[in-house]
């Protein structure tokens, strides 16, 4: 069983979490080109790496961020989002 | 007897028949390069050579031959898909099926078992309706049954799933099949080869080289080659190599799950398929249960299989088929799934020159193997996608005009 240290309350089972994907900045909905909206509505970094995650723990409703090595299946650290840095 | 034995083995009139030629060295130069020896990748080289005449054609390989999610899927071969597009698409697929083993001289297994996609609820029952209608319409041998018919094809069932879940119905589809998926990609293979095809194994695509928007060279772990056209058959490593060409994508990649169990007698002839309990079964010719599961929860690029994986669909299992519970799981696994938000593949022409794609096909692609070789032949050869995979360009989403074949696609396979 994979676990998950979640910010709030501490390493739980992963089937605990929900996956939301990558954290990626949204355009201005109201400014942005068709072109930009449409890229930034279906285009993903598909590509493995050490990424930015979405991830909420379920019970707790509690959202949160996670650093994780999406080739390796490693965490490296995870936090509560302080805005775009 | 173990004289004469050595005596043929040792002489070189008898040499052993190999499958596949092996080749020394790259060329410097092909006119087409293709990446992924998995039953795409060696669909295509097939129909270039015996279609097209093209036969200075090279297969790349990392790792060897029919290794990626070819030789991981569970096999299941049907068309009773949801959007014209698709149906029309893997309907053609399931044609050209029907005299591959012969085309090839080898054996494929190919058997037409039926295939049932069970409704537990009345919204999946309406989905079925629709999804029947639409496959009568385009000529597909599909139809809704009652729970009845289910229990008479698979007399060991538990109509009521343990009294939580009972089936309301089905929808039956009579031409789903299974085929031995090493095979495919080993006729389709040796077939390009004996027509002077190379394919490469051991040999990993390491970058693309573009100049002015067109292709013009493959870097590999084995040396430069040049080539105007590069066909991309990788499946869940195609994100890595759009990232070398610098093509964006809506393609992410989650790892799919199997699992078989031991063998056992034959009691389950039809597919069956449920998409509440996320469970699909079949029984292979050797006896063993061959079961699959929904998509992993979250994105990764590798091959681990996990406990709770086989802990969730056993548990779905026996509420279907409660005198499994003493039979033993034997192997696990898990492939890369390129999934799209549509669920329909991305296949075609990209913005740059030269450089084609076949990909996007996720948990549902070994059926579509035939096809996709026809189509991508076609394709590259014309420099203009197929009449067929039109429905399927990357483009697409840049122009909000989406596919949609999610109800059919998610568990289904
Ligand atoms: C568990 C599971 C069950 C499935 N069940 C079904 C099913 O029942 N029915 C169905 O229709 N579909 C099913 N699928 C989907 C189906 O398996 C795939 O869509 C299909 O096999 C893809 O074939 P392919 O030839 O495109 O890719 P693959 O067979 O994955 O071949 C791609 C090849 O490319 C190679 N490669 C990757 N990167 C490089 C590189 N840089 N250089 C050189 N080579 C490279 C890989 O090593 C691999 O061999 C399932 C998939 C999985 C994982």
């Amino acid at each position: 069983m994979k676990i998950l240290n979640c910010p709030l309350n501490g390493p739980r089972p992963v089937s605990e979490f929900f996956y939301w994907g990558e954290v990626r900045p949204m355009p201005n909905p109201a400014t942005a080109s068709d072109d930009v909206w449409a890229d930034y509505v279906f285009n993903r970094n598909g590509a493995p790496g050490v990424k930015k995650e979405w991830w909420c723990h379920t019970p707790s409703n509690t959202w949160f961020i996670a650093e994780r090595d999406t080739e390796k299946d490693v965490v490296v650290r995870t936090y509560f989002y302080e805005g775009e840095d | 007897m173990p004289w004469r034995l050595l005596r043929f083995a040792l002489n070189k009139k008898h040499p052993e028949p190999r499958m596949f030629n092996f080749h020394e060295k790259l060329k410097s130069s092909y006119d087409v390069v293709i990446i992924g020896a998995g039953g795409h990748g060696l669909a295509a080289a097939y129909y270039l050579a015996r279609d097209y005449g093209i036969t200075n054609v090279c297969v790349l390989e990392k790792g060897y031959i029919g290794g990626g999610n070819t030789g991981r899927n569970t096999t299941i071969v049907r068309s009773n898909y949801l959007t014209p597009e698709g149906v029309k698409f893997y309907d053609e697929s399931v044609n050209l099926w029907q005299d591959l083993s012969e085309d090839f001289d080898l054996n494929l297994f190919y058997a037409n078992r039926g295939h049932f996609t069970l409704a537990h609820t009345d919204s999946a029952l309406r989905t079925m309706r629709w999804r029947a209608e639409v496959n009568k319409h385009y000529g597909v041998d599909s139809e809704v049954v009652g729970p009845e018919v289910v229990k008479e094809a698979a007399p060991m069932i538990d109509i009521s799933c343990g009294g939580h879940a009972p089936i309301l119905g089905a929808l039956y589809h009579a031409p789903g099949s299974v085929a031995r998926h090493d095979a495919v990609a080993w006729g389709y293979g040796r077939g390009a080869d004996q027509r002077g095809v190379e394919i490469h194994q051991q040999t990993e695509v390491l970058g693309i080289d573009v100049v002015a928007g067109k292709v013009k060279g493959v870097k590999t772990s084995r040396g430069y080659i040049s080539t105007n056209k590069v066909l991309c058959a990788v499946a869940g490593s195609t994100p890595r190599i759009l990232k070398m060409v610098d093509v964006k994508s809506p393609i992410y990649i989650h790892p799919l799950q199997a699992m078989v169990s031991e063998p056992i007698k034959p009691w389950l002839d039809p597919i069956l398929v449920s998409g509440s309990l996320h469970v699909y079964i079949s029984q292979s010719a050797r006896g063993e249960l061959v079961m699959g599961a929904s998509l992993d929860p979250y994105e990764l690029h590798g091959t681990r299989s996990t406990l709770d994986f086989v802990e969730g669909l056993t548990t779905h299992m026996l509420e279907m088929f409660p005198f499994l519970s003493n039979v033993k799981v034997m192997r696990q696994w898990a492939g890369m799934a390129d999934m799209t938000p549509d669920f329909a593949p991305v296949m075609g022409k990209t913005p740059v020159e030269g450089f084609y794609l076949d990909s996007g096909w996720g948990t549902w692609g070994f059926k579509a193997t035939p096809v996709c070789g026809k189509t991508m032949a076609h394709t590259v050869v014309n420099d203009s996608d197929h009449p067929l995979i039109t429905g399927f360009s990357l483009d697409r989403f840049r122009n909000y005009a989406l596919t949609g074949e999610k109800g059919a696609a998610s568990v289904g396979h």
